[in-house]
Order: structure tokens, then sequence, then C-alpha cells
């Protein structure tokens, strides 16, 4: 059975788009057929991310409305054959979004793919409503500071409340943390929340910390997402949320400050 | 040929709908007691179905016309739903209405699942009141053995959530900021309280909020309130219960 994953977080700049290519890039290099889906009408962010937006010739919208086949708008990915790319229209209006149209698309989808992963645009608005609303599984990037964590906890509460799966009452939605542009030494002085301060508030299960890194800009610049580049935090990061997300044990990283470390090995002053 | 199943389905289920119950037929009177009623929790309120209740009216011979009561409480925002212990003049008004009847069971037995009558904590204050939602009757004939129900909530209460019981509330996860929970009678939160707990939302003055870690943005019973700018004042370590007493609410640690 195909799973539709979200990635959600009511505020907007956190890290959804990265993450979204990182995990359905790594879903789809261990082999299974993973099509990722652009739900920020007006903002198309994701094929850049991916360095597919030359290619572009048809969107999520005309696909909707039948102005295109879904196989017509599907983008495979330069980097892996397992990969495909459905990405959001640039010009039309966010109205062009009906929950109608959507449950359609995806019900093609899971015909073909195993994973299918939808990137949600910022807010509590139509948009993020539509994009979580047919999920199996919700991946909640937060960022470690109070606003963050806030509108996370507010999108748990719609993903409870306002998902297909809420309105059968099915299964609930599957909610897993990703903790993301974590920095560990701006944890340690007081100027982030720490991962415990999230959990106190939030108590997910968590999918992995992402570090904050340079590596993302320079992935993101070159269109290649971040999770290919396996000398980098952010890439290794990505690469243990999914093979944890597949039910690998794997423990987590990132939590730490090196500086701290190097401080306690030489005794150094705070 | 049409496969039935995938038009529609039948399910049982069970619909929440507070009850009316008047025991007056002042009309005026009724108004201005549900306006009263209504302030102390017009969220809750606004377009809540409602069941209306005149048994007892009709017991004490009291007439009412069922037009104007319906149109009474749409104006103040009900949408009437059902109508038990009408005679026979009020159950053809509400037939005219499209309101359905429902004939009366033995006192006490519950019209909706979910909505049990409970019974006073505390005798009403006031003299004889004229309206009272979902409470039974202070009425002299013999109490029948009535189930005190509570609602019990175990997944996490997440901000922009909103929880009402009319019976007490048992939350086992906790409730975060910006949520907001109700009940008619006593809340306990075994878990960290973060957003708003309004307990005794009735009127219900004995009614008594218990909670593991008190951080609430505000606690309330029967309209008395605290924000987190009281609350902050003092900091508790462990588990706290809050009552009123004479008007003021009172937090105790629970040794
Ligand atoms: N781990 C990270 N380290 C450093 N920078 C990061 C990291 N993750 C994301 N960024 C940067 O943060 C910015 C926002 O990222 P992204 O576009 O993925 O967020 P988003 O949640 O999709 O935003 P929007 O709400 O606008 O859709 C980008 O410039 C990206 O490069
Ligand atoms: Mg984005």
């Amino acid at each position: 059975m195909a799973r539709i994953i979200v990635v959600t977080s009511g505020k907007g700049g956190v890290g959804k788009t990265t993450t979204s290519a990182a995990i359905a890039m790594g879903l789809a290099k261990r082999g299974h057929k993973t099509a990722v889906i652009d739900f920020d009408v007006g903002l198309r962010n994701l094929d850049l991310i991916l360095g597919c937006e030359r290619r572009v010739v048809y969107d999520f919208i005309n696909v909707i409305n039948g102005e295109a086949t879904l196989n017509q708008a599907l983008i495979r990915d330069k980097n892996c054959n397992l990969l495909y790319i459905l990405p959001a229209s640039q010009t039309r209006d966010k109205d062009a979004l009906t929950q109608e149209g959507v449950g359609k698309v995806l019900d093609e989808l899971t015909r073909e793919f195993q994973y299918i992963v939808c990137d949600s645009p910022a807010g509590i608005e139509k948009g993020a409503n539509l994009a979580l609303y047919f999920a199996d599984d919700a991946f909640v990037v937060t960022n470690p500071e109070i606003s963050s964590v806030r509108d996370s906890d507010r999108m748990l509460g719609i993903l409870s409340s306002k998902s297909r799966r809420a309105e059968r009452n099915e299964e609930p939605i599957k909610e897993y943390l990703l903790l993301t542009r974590y920095d560990p030494d701006r944890v340690k002085l007081g100027e982030m929340l720490s991962l415990d301060d999230v959990q106190e508030i939030l108590s997910l299960q968590l999918l992995g910390i992402i570090p904050e890194s340079k590596s993302v800009l320079s992935a993101s610049n070159a269109g290649i997402p971040v999770i290919l580049d396996e000398k980098s935090e952010a890439g290794q990061a990505y690469a243990d949320v999914v093979a944890r997300y597949l039910g690998e044990e794997r423990p987590h990283r990132f939590i730490d400050s090196k500086q701290g470390f190097l401080r306690r090995l030489f005794g150094g002053k705070k | 040929m049409l496969n039935t199943s995938s038009v529609l389905e039948f399910k049982s289920s069970t619909f929440f709908a507070p009850i009316l119950i008047l025991f007056n037929n002042d009309m005026a009177a009724i108004e201005e007691t549900l306006h009263a009623k209504i302030n102390l929790a017009p969220e809750f309120f606004r377009d809540s179905p409602l069941i209306i209740d005149l048994r007892d009216l009709n017991k004490q011979n009291q007439d009412l016309d069922f037009t104007h009561l319906t149109q009474l409480l749409r104006r103040v925002g009900f949408f009437p739903v059902g109508i038990r212990g009408g005679n026979d003049q009020q159950n053809k008004q509400a037939r005219a209405l499209s309101i359905p009847i429902d004939t009366v069971r033995e006192q006490g037995a519950p019209i909706i699942a979910g909505n049990v009558q409970k019974p006073e904590m505390n005798p009403q204050p006031s003299s004889q009141p004229v309206t009272t939602v979902a409470k039974p009757s202070v009425n002299p004939a013999p109490i029948p053995p009535v189930a005190v129900t509570s609602t019990l909530v175990t997944q996490p209460i997440r901000s922009g959530q909103r929880i009402y019981a009319s019976s007490d509330l048992i939350i086992t996860s906790q409730v975060s900021a910006g949520a907001e929970i109700m009940a008619e009678g006593n809340i306990h939160v075994y878990n960290t309280l973060r957003g708003r707990a309004l307990a005794g939302v009735h009127g219900n003055t004995s009614a008594r909020i218990f909670c593991f870690d008190l951080q609430a943005e505000l606690i309330s019973i029967a309209g008395d309130y605290k924000t987190s700018e009281d609350l902050n004042k003092q900091t508790y370590h462990g588990p706290v219960q809050i009552y009123l007493q004479d008007h003021a609410l009172i937090i105790k640690e629970i040794a």
C-alpha cells in the first residue's frame, strides 16, 4: 500500500521544502518509487531545489483541471529514476486547488507509487489543509524557537481533527517530529530552545534532528537535494531520518555541541 | 446497475445536544435567563443544537406557545432539534416546524447517549430557576438513580482545539497553550495544563480543577477566573487542586 506523507509546519521558512526534497530522494534512493508534490501554488520552489525547473511543462493545477495527464506532468528526477516531481503552478491562483481535484490526483498516484510526499505551504489556510487532508503520515518540521513550536502544536491539532482519517474515524495520522536548523552551540548559549524544551511542549516521536548547515544552501543553489551530499551533516541527518522512518534503529546525532565537548576535554571555562 | 453503497449509508451514531428544561412560561424571563447563561460560555452555545423539555411546565399546567419559543431560541443563536414532554398542541406546532418529537421515557433516562443528566452537587443557589440547561429539574418526585458520567480524553489537546464536557472531564495527556477545555463538572488533567481550563461552566461553584503541573493561561470555576499573570506570581511544584471559596479561587498543592 502506498503511504502519503505530508511535510508540514504552520510557520513559514522552517525547512519544509528542503525536507520534502531530501526525504523523497532518500526514499527513492532506497528503492521505493516515490513522487513528491509541491502544494505551494504561486511560489514554486521544490523544482528549484530538485534542479528540474527548466523541465517544467505542465503542473499540478493542469492535472487537476484535466489540461494534462499525470504522466505528462510528472518530471523524472535526473539523479534517481525512481523519483518523480509534480511541480506547482507559478501562475495560477490558489483557489484552483480543490479537495476533489487533489483527491483524484493522489488516488491515481497511489496506484503507481509507494510513497507520495506532499510539500505543504506555510500557514493554516486552504493550501496547507489540502496538503494534509489525505495524509497517512505527517512530518512536522519545527525550528528550535517558540513561535515555530507553537505553530507546530497548532498544526498537530489540525492533523488530528481536520484530516480524512479524522473525519472517517480511522486510525489517526502518524505524527513525527523533525527538528531542523538545530544549532547546539546556540542552544547552549540559551539563544535557541533545546530538544528537551521542544519535546516538553510537543511530545512527539522524534524522527531526527537536522543541524544548521551551510551545505543546505549550497545544495539548493546547485539544485541537488542535500541528502545526496553524504559528507555534510545535514545530508547524513536526513539519511538517518529516512532510515528511521523505514523502521531502522539509529541513535540520534547532532544534538550536542562540539565546542562543548572540546571545552570539556580541555577543561576550559565557559 | 447502481451500486447503492457508493451513494449513501446509514450508520447508528450518537449526537450531542444540550437539553433545555423550562420551569416557567414567562417568555421575557426565559430570554433574560438564557442571555445570562450564554454569556458564561458564548462560544459553546453559538449555533448549538438544543432539545426542549416541557414536562415540568406541563405538569404545572403552564401553557407555552412552542412556535414563539422556537423563534426566541433561534434568535439567541440556538438550533432547536427536538421536543419532549410537549402537550398535543405543542407537538403539533413542533411537527409543523419539522422538529422531531421524543416520547417521554422514564424520568432521568438520557434522551441522547453521551448527555446523561447529572445530579447537582450543590443545591441551586437562589430561588426557583427559570431555566436550566442540561440539568435535572429541581423536582420533589423521588429521584431515580442516574448514571454520573465523565468524559475521558487520552489524546493531547493541541493549540486551537476545544473540548467541552457536560460531565466531569478527565484528560490524561497534555493540554497545550492555546487550547481550551471546559466542563460542567470537575476537570482532571493528569499531565501538564498549559491552556485554558474552565470548570463548572454552568455555574456549579463546587466544581474543582485538578492537575499534575499547573502552567495554565487561564483557570476558571463557575465564572471566577485567574489568568497566567496572576498565576505566575507563584510557582507550584507537583499536583494542585483549585476550588472556589467565597468567590476566590484557591490553589492548593496536593501533598
Ligand atoms: N538545516 C538547515 N541549515 C541551514 N539552512 C537551512 C536548513 N534548512 C533550511 N534552510 C534554509 O532555510 C530557508 C527556508 O527553507 P525551506 O524553503 O525549505 O523552508 P519552507 O518551510 O519550505 O519555507 P516556506 O514556508 O516558505 O515554504 C532556505 O533558505 C533554506 O536553505
Ligand atoms: Mg516551502
